[in-house]
């Protein structure tokens, strides 16, 4: 049954641009009901704030139900909040009680310039993706999609990698801002189906050098895996790597020749 | 004289639904045979505009830009990955046969026009159901990994209104996998050079010239600033307005803005009262309550449906009593119970909710009860079949699922109605076409259950690609207008005021308190259930709360800077006047058909009860000058290959 949490602290990162030098501005929710979701706890601050005629706080999010990727959020230092295996948007105020502290920043990280408040641009994402995180299958030319048999394993496997929502919490968490399980995630999905060999190798390394332009180093923290809303494993990493390895490899006898 | 053909002499706008001649099965075929072609070399000389990137508008950029056109691709969302298709559960529906279970295209083809309560267009739906194999095989090929057997091969799973088994899954995550699949081949494109996109970038009007689209003016959302872009033709694939009733299953951003601006500009708006309700979702808590969360139709396969027949019930669930509780659907339906049409077990729900007898802090839902086979079956195998879904459950509403029954009530899912569109998916004007959500053609008065993931991919990859090139061959050589032109300046300037509009009122209601009041109206009058005197009641309700949003809104902050305010007070404004719009449709159809229930329109067994001596048509909207004046037009529907029959699932 509804109750409600009394009288929060709320300190908020506000920044108006990425030149813009910001600051934590301190807020205080009086009451709010424990059936409310985080973000709702943020619509109602904002509502609060705009009828004050104040700027409303700008932060990421749509789906709210923790499939889209697009919410982000540090709360109390942690990438998506307290809880495991959820976005921010699936946070609910019952985890929260009485009187909390609650600190909330942006995802931090070099290649995550803020917009504004806590709002990131996580685009570097999707110059990833475009160096070669598909398979080249324009359309009109497939064959029949059952001629060729993929073994439950391997397909249930290159799923779980699949279900990478591309919300960056990863990044955030990582002590390195290093992006290699998102990386990883779409290496894993795309290299383990039969589909995705033609292109294997050649994914990789564009993947992996496009990563490194913008991304610090992995150095197995494994804060990542711990952060990411889809409890992605960290053996996608081992997977990107080994590939990548490979691919060097290979790359190095053609050069050879 | 029927009133479909009265109507039809009071046209206002010549209507042409370009149907190819020849038999049914013939039509799509011999339209490709006719149709003009772009030389591969002369492609890059036309420029496309795509607006959105969920399934149908990243599956038409990607193609396109595949072809050699030069295409832009616009999205509001920071990434084309987030558009909402996304969040598709279920799954996708093609005429594969590979359960050898009797599926064939004419079979698809016949369950999605009686779904639709044939209201649909047949030539539209039956390409539909040709293109839905092709489908499979494409995304197949992009890597989407779909559930398999054993064996190695693709596993199906069967959906209401079908009694074969067709529909192909990826978990309950199936929207996610085919709209990464679809943005990975724009992705590949945009890498290419081929698609140049522009992410964090809403779409705020189309510009015509001569009564051609010409491009389109835009917002980008970060710096504020407007913009004009030219085009050869123009897309919008921009989704559907399930958020008018604020409340709904939709993202918190899905709007109609795009759509309805289109609207205004001369592009007729059909049938937009029909939009789908869905019976499980997880009911609101609170009113900060912000959005729904649909729960897998697949729970009313094993959960049982009750109310306590007792209104001032205060026991917990399981305290009450087999006989103080009424299984409303078991009792009502018995040879469906409490499987009976997502429409009938929803108006269902509401009945009770309405007569006091609703469970939950709010009294607002009703329960979805597990208890019954917990105990046939064990827990293992519940959890089996349903663990992820009661693990979402217990995260939003606090409970867990196993002990005490499910809360759930019906929520706004999807919306049938959008842009008029010929064939061609052209709108009433050259050079504007409408894709996936935000058009009207394939679903009638109702979708089934994994036909909209089948739509937008249709659409986006196997018919635009081929009707567009139809529109451009004959421009080649000829030059369009560009962004200097003064229709550009003119939209632009329209737009700047418009926005600094908002900003000038310097009221007290914020954009989001506007959008839940209406939101109210609408689901009150014109959700589940419709008649006469609330329709009335709404379309006065509705344009004096339009006229204190105009004087009374409170929008703080600037224009020239990332505003989220300011976005959202544009697309409430445009929801008012989609609403009213909804209502007045709802209003002249003066039938039941699909989810379009009037409570006048009835049988005596409460379903609903069409009228097709007098509304077997498309109802298709002009805008006429203001919100409360549109002129309807109508596109009378022949039946040819399939007998207009009565809906029933007994």
């Amino acid at each position: 049954m509804s109750n409600s949490i009394k009288n929060l602290t709320l300190k908020i990162w506000r920044q108006l641009g990425p030149t813009v030098k910001g600051t934590f501005e301190t807020y205080n929710v009086e009451e709010i009901s424990d059936e409310a979701s985080f973000l709702e706890m943020l619509d109602y601050l904002n509502e609060r704030l705009i009828s004050e005629g104040k700027t409303a706080i700008v932060f990421d999010h749509d789906c709210r139900e923790g499939i889209c990727g697009t919410c982000s959020l540090m709360i109390n230092g942690q990438a998506h909040g307290p809880q495991r295996g959820g976005a921010t948007c699936q946070l609910h105020m019952r985890t929260f009680s009485d009187g909390d502290n609650i600190v909330i920043e942006p995802f931090r990280a070099e290649a995550f310039p803020i917009i504004r408040d806590l709002m990131v641009d996580r685009s570097k994402f999707d110059r990833i993706i475009e160096s070669g995180g598909f398979i080249t299958a324009p359309t009109g030319g497939a064959p029949d999609a059952n001629l060729i048999a993929i073994p439950k394993p391997v397909s249930d496997s290159a799923m779980d990698s699949a279900q990478c929502i591309g919300c960056g919490a990863c990044v955030a968490a990582c002590p390195n801002g290093a992006a290699n399980l998102f990386t990883g995630a779409k290496v894993a999905h795309l290299n383990r189906l039969p589909q995705g060999q033609p292109e294997r190798f050649k994914r990789v390394e564009a993947m992996v050098e496009t990563m490194d332009e913008y991304f610090g180093s992995c150095t197995n923290h494994g804060e990542c895996e711990g952060a990411c809303p889809k409890e992605i494993s960290v053996d996608v990493i081992a997977l990107l790597n080994k590939d990548y390895r490979k691919a060097k490899f290979a790359s190095r006898k053609d050069l050879a020749r | 004289m029927s009133l479909t053909q009265d109507l039809l002499a009071q046209n206002t706008v010549q209507l042409n639904s370009k149907i190819p001649l020849g038999s049914i099965e013939d039509k799509w075929d011999n339209y490709k045979a006719d149709m003009k072609l772009v030389n591969p070399g002369n492609k890059r000389k036309f420029k496309v505009i795509v607006v959105g990137t969920g399934l149908a508008g990243a599956s038409a950029a990607a193609t396109l830009a595949e072809l050699g056109y030069q295409v832009d691709s616009f999205t509001f969302h920071d990434s084309p990955r987030r558009a909402h298709s996304i969040a598709a559960q279920g799954g996708i529906n093609a005429a594969k046969n590979y359960q050898g279970d009797g599926d064939s295209v004419n079979r698809l083809f016949y369950d999605t026009v009686k779904g639709g309560d044939f209201r649909s267009r047949e030539s539209n739906v039956h390409r539909l159901a040709q293109v839905s194999v092709n489908i499979i095989d494409q995304m197949v090929a992009q890597g989407v990994p779909f559930a398999r057997e054993y064996g190695g091969l693709l596993d199906n799973r069967s959906f209401g209104g079908a009694q074969v088994s067709r529909t192909f899954y990826a978990r309950g995550q199936t929207g996610q996998q085919l709209l990464l699949g679809a943005y990975q081949q724009l992705a590949r494109q945009i890498g290419l050079g081929g698609v140049r996109l522009f992410n964090r970038t809403e779409f705020l009007d189309v510009v015509t010239v001569d009564g051609r689209a010409a491009g389109i003016v835009t917002r980008d959302l970060v710096t504020g600033e407007i913009e004009s872009h030219a085009a050869h033709a123009v897309v919008l694939a921009t989704g559907g307005y399930g958020n008018v009733f604020f409340l709904s299953t939709n993202a918190m951003s899905c709007n109609v803005t795009a759509a309805w601006r289109a609207h205004r500009k001369g592009a007729l708006f059909a049938n937009p009262c029909y939009t789908q309700i869905h019976p499980t979702c997880i009911p609101q808590s609170d009113d900060f309550q912000s959005k729904l969360t649909l729960m897998s139709e697949s729970l009313r396969n094993d959960g049982r449906v009750w109310v306590p027949k007792n209104p001032n019930e205060t026991r917990p669930a399981h305290e009450i009593a087999e006989t103080d509780r009424d299984y409303y659907l078991e009792r009502l339906y018995p040879s469906y119970g409490n499987l009976a049409a997502r429409d009938v077990s929803s108006r269902a729900a509401k009945r009770l909710v309405d007569k006091g007898q609703g469970v939950g802090p709010l009294k607002n839902g009703v329960y979805l009860d597990f208890n019954e086979v917990i105990t046939r079956l064990g827990r293992d195998v519940v959890q089996e079949r349903y663990g992820n879904l009661f693990e979402m459950y217990e995260r939003i509403a606090g409970e867990n699922p196993y002990e005490m029954p499910m809360r759930i009530y019906p929520a706004s899912h999807y919306t049938m109605g959008g842009l008029w569109v010929d064939y061609e998916l052209q709108t009433n004007i050259p050079g504007l076409y409408a894709a996936g959500e935000a058009n009207f053609s394939d679903h009638g008065a109702n979708r089934l259950g994994a036909s909209a993931l089948m739509q937008g991919l249709a659409d986006g990859y196997f018919v635009l690609p081929y009707t567009i090139g139809n529109e451009l061959a004959p421009m080649l050589g000829k030059t369009i207008p560009g962004v200097d032109h003064p229709e550009f300046k003119k939209a632009e300037q329209a737009a700047r005021d418009q926005y600094n509009g908002y900003l000038n009122i310097k009221g007290t209601r914020s954009p989001d308190w506007f959008h839940r009041e209406l939101g109210k109206i609408i689901w009150d009058r014109c959700g589940m259930e419709r008649d006469e005197q609330g329709l009335k009641q709404a379309l006065s309700d509705l344009p004096a709360l339009h006229e204190e949003f105009k004087t009374d809104l409170n929008v703080t902050g600037d224009g020239m800077s990332l505003n989220q305010t300011l976005e959202k007070a544009g697309r409430v404004d445009d929801f008012f006047q989609l609403g009213m719009l909804m209502c007045r449709d709802a209003l002249s159809r003066q039938e039941s058909c699909g989810t379009h229930f009037r409570t006048e329109h009835q049988t005596d067994e409460g379903e609903a009860k069409r009228d097709d001596e007098n509304y077997c048509h498309v109802s298709a909207w002009e805008w006429g000058g203001d919100a409360m004046s549109p002129n309807l037009n109508v596109e009378p529907l022949e039946f040819e290959a399939i007998h207009l029959a009565t809906r029933s699932y007994k």
